[in-house]
């Protein structure tokens, strides 16, 4: 398997903190990895470097062995990355359709007309929107535009997807269709990268985990092992003593 | 069909001056300048919400290019160098300013068209020693009016095309949320230029096209900032996102302020200011959007229609 994404010491800085300091990950092509760590340990600040929505302060990011350190979001998408929002992003005053349609349309494939019609068609179909295709996306409930993110984020047919949270917020049925939808798309061979909170979703789906404290990596590896490591133990309690 | 229509349209439009004699071709000749302005100040600051008051600045930059070239070159040519200092211009502001956010961008465009404004000055003052400047053009209000309905026909149907292209799905999507656009492969600095450009050129064709009609032109004249303020109220109550929405505000905005201005001179500047701030305030989506939420609210016997979120900051 070859590498799909490589950070060397990534550090994000904000004035006086730091809020990712030194993360080197790597993660193969076909792997989902999920990324642990308390509140505020810097989880959508590194999603926000990998993305390109944040430059760096130090270190390089390396996206199918391309250097794209300090590269604009536009062209990380365009090299076939694509992300979820911690808070949901939707385009209220489009379509479902028009949604979904945009990173196909401006995506690494710039697909048009015929095949970005069916592209489309079937990112809906996926998460369940089809029927509801043109209705406009300010309209939708939370979960929907949780579901409606996803199909977006998967239009580009992206090689790596990164998924903040997408599970949060959702109730317990919605929670098993959502886990439901990710093994589907795992199936597929997409490079998935999760932040996730909610420890049944992490080892249902990810072989492999990322923990971060304080905005480093505090352990990297499989999962049931990783989730039993004293150091992640003590992370996760020295939160609960806050 | 579409364009069978709209070319008996147009072949209306311009046998009205034959109709209407001396005083309303004049007022006709105002009346294609103002959609025209307003077409095209939309083209760009209606999907990406960016206010320009920088429209005079082009406006009248076009003016000045005719004032100074109209007896050393052909007039098609003066209308061409117009159309290229306009874009160039356009090209630099663009560069500097897009990444300007909100309030900013409204300031460094007001400022802007007082720059160029006392720029020129300085240079007549100073390096030509001639303040004021002639244009003698054997062109009738009637020849006027005419380029202007072409200019004002082609900017619709530049708009009508965007529209319809990859472009502007794009500028609805930076209307809407750059966080996004830019996280789904859209160039947002690159779009936002291309659409500024566009804009501003037409914008100062326009200048350049009316020019003839002033004879005596001098900064303080083709300058002044009423064009940018009249613009931006055509353009937004009307509606910026819609393609006839400011040919819509245009016109009976156009004729409104030709009333205001000659029965009440001297409150005029006060008339349009409250004017200005009513529309943002009351309207900002527009007279036709207004009406059709008002008509959907008739049809479903509620009002569901939902309310456009701010723009937020990024992520
Ligand atoms: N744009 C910013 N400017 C300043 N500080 C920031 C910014 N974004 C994040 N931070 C700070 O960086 C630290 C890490 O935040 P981050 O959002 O990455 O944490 P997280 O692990 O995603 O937390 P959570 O689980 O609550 O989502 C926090 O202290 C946060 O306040
Ligand atoms: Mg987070």
């Amino acid at each position: 398997m070859s590498v799909l994404l490589e950070t060397q010491g990534l550090t994000k800085r904000f004035g006086g903190l730091t809020a990712v300091n030194g993360v080197s990950l790597t993660v193969k092509r076909g792997e989902v990895l999920g990324l642990l760590g308390p509140n505020g340990s810097g989880k959508t600040t590194l999603m926000n470097l990998i993305s390109g929505a944040l430059k760096s302060s130090e270190g390089a990011l390396l996206i199918a062995g391309k250097d794209m350190t300090g590269a604009p979001p536009h062209r990380i998408a365009k090299s076939g990355v694509a992300r979820t929002f911690q808070l949901v992003k939707i385009l209220p005053s489009l379509t479902l359709e028009e949604n979904v349609m945009v990173p196909a349309a401006f995506g690494p494939d710039r697909l048009w007309g015929r095949a970005l019609k069916t592209q489309v068609a079937e990112c809906l179909d996926m998460v369940g929107l089809h029927a509801r295709a043109g209705q406009q996306a300010s309209e939708l409930t939370y979960i929907d535009q949780k579901r409606l993110e996803l199909a977006r984020a998967l239009a580009s047919a992206p090689k790596l997807l990164l998924l903040d949270e997408w599970l949060a917020g959702l109730n317990p049925t919605e929670l098993h269709e959502g886990i439901r939808l990710i093994r589907e798309l795992e199936q597929t061979g997409i490079t998935i990268i999760m932040v996730e909170h909610i420890m049944d979703a992490v080892r249902a789906l990810c072989p492999r985990c990322a923990v971060m404290n304080s905005g480093t990596l505090i352990a990297d590896g499989a999962t049931n092992e990783v989730l039993s490591d004293p150091h992640v133990v003590a992370a996760y309690l020295g939160e609960e003593d806050a | 069909m579409m364009y069978i229509l709209s070319a008996l349209g147009l072949a209306a439009l311009a046998v009205l001056p034959m109709v209407f004699g001396d005083y309303g071709t004049g007022m006709l000749v105002g009346l294609a300048g103002y959609v025209t302005l307003a077409t095209s100040w939309a083209m760009f600051s209606g999907p990406t919400r960016y206010i320009s008051l920088a429209t005079v600045a082009f406006f009248g930059v076009g003016a000045y290019t005719v004032a100074v070239l109209n007896e050393v070159l052909p007039y098609p040519l003066v209308l061409l160098a117009a159309a290229g200092i306009g874009a160039t211009m356009a090209l630099l502001v663009g560069l500097s300013t897009l990444r300007l956010a909100g309030i900013y961008f409204v300031i460094f465009t007001f400022g802007l068209a007082e720059l160029v404004r006392q720029l020129i000055t300085w240079f007549e003052v100073n390096v030509t020693g001639t303040l004021g400047r002639y244009i003698f053009l054997d062109l009738e209000a009637k020849h006027i009016y005419w380029q202007l309905l072409a200019l004002g026909a082609a900017t619709l149907a530049l708009s009508a095309w965007i529209r319809r292209s990859r472009l502007g799905l794009a500028l609805r999507v930076i209307g809407d949320d750059e966080t996004v656009a830019a996280h789904s492969g859209i160039n947002l600095a690159r779009t936002k230029l291309v659409l500024f450009v566009a804009s501003s050129t037409i914008i100062t064709l326009v200048g350049a096209i009316q020019a003839p009609r002033w004879v005596y032109v001098e900064p303080s004249i083709v300058f002044n900032p009423t064009v940018s303020f009249l613009t931006v109220i055509m353009a937004l109550l009307g509606g910026a996102t819609r393609l006839w929405g400011p040919l819509c505000g245009a016109v009976p905005l156009f004729l409104l302020f030709e009333w205001l201005s000659a029965r009440f001179p001297d409150h005029f500047s006060i008339l349009l200011g409250l004017m200005f701030m009513a529309v943002v305030y009351a309207l900002p989506d527009g007279v036709l959007a207004a009406l059709e939420r008002f008509r959907h609210r008739g049809k479903e016997g509620n009002g569901t229609s939902a309310p456009k979120p701010a723009k937020e900051a990024n992520a």
